[in-house]
């Protein structure tokens, strides 16, 4: 192999070693340290004067500590339970709210779907942060949204939706719904409609000929968006944080916890390596799912 | 130019007892201010292979599109077997069709894709089998019965199609432009085959095509089509020799046209006259007005080109040779007559070249007879 070759292939090589395998090394290097009153606030560090003494021993203080301490305190299991219900049922959520407006602007004439594409995308023109913040403006209990129906008269208590999981529901679904739109507008978009009108020339009805062939046809927009929501919603600490209040559990908002609050970095760097191995199972998955895509488009 | 059957054996638009398949009444199709299909009125009998032949944009399409269901008439009626289907939903008519782009579902198994129509129906599940055997052997894919769409070829997806539209035995079947993606070759052979598979089910079927050598193939009956109307109604021999309009015989094959103004010479002929000094042309014709503006047309292959004048003909003109084309079995010379037109004449290359006594720039004689060509007043 020629050298420019090996530099082409060497760059993004280097870009992941740098920026991705270095830092999780020290990260999990952390999690097997202790928490000391010191900065930075664990030991043991590594001191390369001492020589390979010096290493043997920085070795040997390292242990599986904090990570037996996450199998102990039940908060941690419950935590990342919890996240990963709320992540699969606002997945859920935004499937079912996502595909039907992937639909529409696939349905849409020609001239109207940029525009539509355009107001799908509109709202990260906007910091997330203040989209967020926003939605407290709606939700809390002198919000906008309980202000109206207290006018209409339908209720006549302020309903308590801030700080409630139906919160972090709201902001979720909310935030990650063009995650979703987009990969199932993709593939819906580029179906040949005389597979429908197939469907019905031999006999189907029209939600027949939706089941039987535009679902199916669509799988692969809905795996990838499902999937574009489910995994960064796992980690999620924002949405949780400002809206879900100290009930929801969430393991984004215990790392933050354990990291700004505590100050125990080791205990923190072993939930974030535990979260890191349990996303590496959905984000296989999806790649496998993008790879057999891309093999039955040839 | 093959015709499919002897006119003797199958004409039923000749027989005044037999009744239409499909019937068109004063059809007229509007897409906002534009009419695709203009007042039209068609008969379609069973058994037949209908050929509805145009340029893009003639309204064929639009034609087939309502048969099937997936446009319905601004005005007028069109009847299947004497049952109204404009109120007919597409997944509810005794039609099928054949796609262009063939639109397999990619999801499913070729088996699957011919066995989709009848999971549709109320077929038993060994009924259901048995069809889709007998379809993958109709079209000689039981080889392919596992694979999906995208694992076969062009010719292959194509038979796929066929099968999956015949399998519900439909009373007819429309087949629009079903040769189109496939190269020249396939698509001679297919067309036999189609042709032979129309004959084995019996089923009626109307093809849409732009392509005037497969409607000649294929057809029983050619309808030519142009900005929303039926120019002519006619077998493909019909529609070749006796074209009704400078249209038709312009848009089959190629085809020499000279205007000029008729007069009557005697008994079922006129006299053209189409150029000053020169021997008017004598053509068969009947009730022309003197004097009328006609347009005379006539096939290259229908003249006799020569040294000498040919004395069996009564036509005869000198033209000098701008032009051979040599095609191996036939030569095709492009001529012009004192005049100044441009003619055609094409000849069977009888003799080996080096023995042609004719060539560049010659002057030549050009004879054919009173019936070879035919004179047109539209």
């Amino acid at each position: 192999m020629n050298l420019r070759r090996l530099l082409l292939i060497a760059i993004p090589y280097l870009w992941l070693l740098g920026l991705f395998l270095v830092p999780f090394l020290i990260v999990l290097k952390i999690s097997l340290s202790d928490t000391a009153v010191a900065i930075p606030p664990y030991t043991p560090t590594l001191d390369l004067s001492g020589g390979w003494a010096s290493i043997k021993e920085f070795f040997g203080q390292l242990d599986f500590e904090n990570f037996i301490w996450l199998t102990q305190d039940e908060l941690y299991w419950r935590s990342y339970l919890s996240s990963l219900q709320i992540a699969a049922v606002s997945t859920f959520i935004t499937l079912l709210v996502g595909y039907p407006v992937a639909y529409g602007m696939a349905q849409s004439p020609d001239e109207w779907r940029p525009t539509l594409m355009m107001l799908v995308i509109l709202p990260f023109w906007t910091s997330f942060l203040i989209r967020v913040y926003a939605w407290i403006g709606i939700l809390a209990n002198e919000g906008f949204l309980n202000q109206f129906l207290l006018w209409t008269g339908i209720i006549d208590m302020p309903l308590q939706i801030m700080n409630t999981t139906t919160a972090v529901y709201i902001g979720i679904v909310y935030t990650y719904l063009p995650f979703m739109i987009l990969p199932i507008y993709a593939t819906l978009e580029k179906m040949d409609g005389a597979l429908i009108e197939a469907a019905e020339d031999l006999g189907c009805s029209r939600l027949s000929a939706f089941w039987l062939v535009t679902l199916p046809l669509s799988r692969p927009g809905i795996i990838a968006g499902c999937f574009l929501v489910f995994i960064p919603v796992i980690g999620e600490f924002v949405i949780p944080s400002l809206l879900g209040g100290s009930r929801t559990l969430m393991i984004g908002k215990v790392l933050w916890e354990e990291f700004f609050s505590n100050r125990d970095w080791p205990v923190a760097s072993a939930v974030a390596v535990v979260l890191l191995i349990l996303l590496i199972v959905p984000i296989v998955l999806f790649q496998r799912n993008q790879q057999r895509q891309q093999e039955a488009s040839q | 130019m093959a015709q499919s059957k002897p006119q003797n054996v199958f004409a039923p638009w000749d027989d005044p007892n037999e009744v239409p398949l499909i019937r068109f009444r004063n059809v007229t199709k509007r897409f906002g201010t534009f009419t695709a299909i203009d007042s039209l009125d068609l008969d379609i009998y069973r058994k037949e292979f209908f050929a509805l032949l145009g340029p893009s944009g003639c309204g064929k399409t639009t034609l087939m599109r309502m048969l099937a269901g997936f446009e319905t008439p601004s005005e007028g009626k069109i009847t299947v077997d004497d049952v109204d289907v404009g109120p007919i939903p597409p997944n509810k008519r005794p039609v099928n069709m054949m796609f262009q782009s063939y639109a397999l579902f990619p999801h499913l198994t070729v088996e699957d894709n011919i066995a989709f129509g009848l999971k549709r129906s109320k077929m038993s599940r060994d009924e259901i089998t048995a069809r889709v055997t007998e379809m993958l052997r109709l079209t000689r894919l039981e080889k392919f019965a596992r694979r999906k769409p995208h694992q076969i070829s062009g010719g292959q997806r194509q038979r796929v199609a066929l099968a999956r539209s015949l399998a519900k035995a439909p009373k007819l079947l429309l087949l629009d432009e079903p040769l189109g993606a496939l190269d020249r070759k396939l698509r001679e052979d297919t067309q036999f085959e189609l042709m032979d598979i129309q004959e084995k089910t019996g089923t009626t079927f109307v093809i849409v095509t732009h392509d005037q050598e497969e409607a000649m193939t294929v057809a029983s009956r050619v309808a030519v089509m142009d900005h929303g109307r039926i120019v002519q109604v006619d077998t493909p021999a019909g529609i070749y020799e006796t074209p009704n309009s400078v249209y038709v015989a312009d848009f089959i094959g190629d085809v020499n046209i000279i205007e000029g103004n008729a007069s009557p010479a005697g008994e079922g002929r006129v006299s053209i006259h189409y150029a000053e000094g020169a021997q008017p042309i004598i053509a068969a014709a009947d009730h022309i007005p003197d004097g009328q503006r006609v347009s005379f047309a006539i096939r290259p292959e229908k003249i006799v080109v020569g040294t000498e004048p040919d004395p069996d003909r009564t036509n005869q003109v000198r033209g000098r040779i701008v032009d051979i084309g040599y095609l191996g079995n036939v030569s095709t010379y492009h001529l012009e007559l004192p005049g100044g037109q441009k003619f055609s004449a094409q000849m069977t290359n009888a003799r080996r070249l080096a023995r042609r006594d004719f060539t560049w720039d010659d002057e030549v004689w050009l004879s054919w007879t009173e019936t070879a060509g035919v004179v047109l007043t539209e």
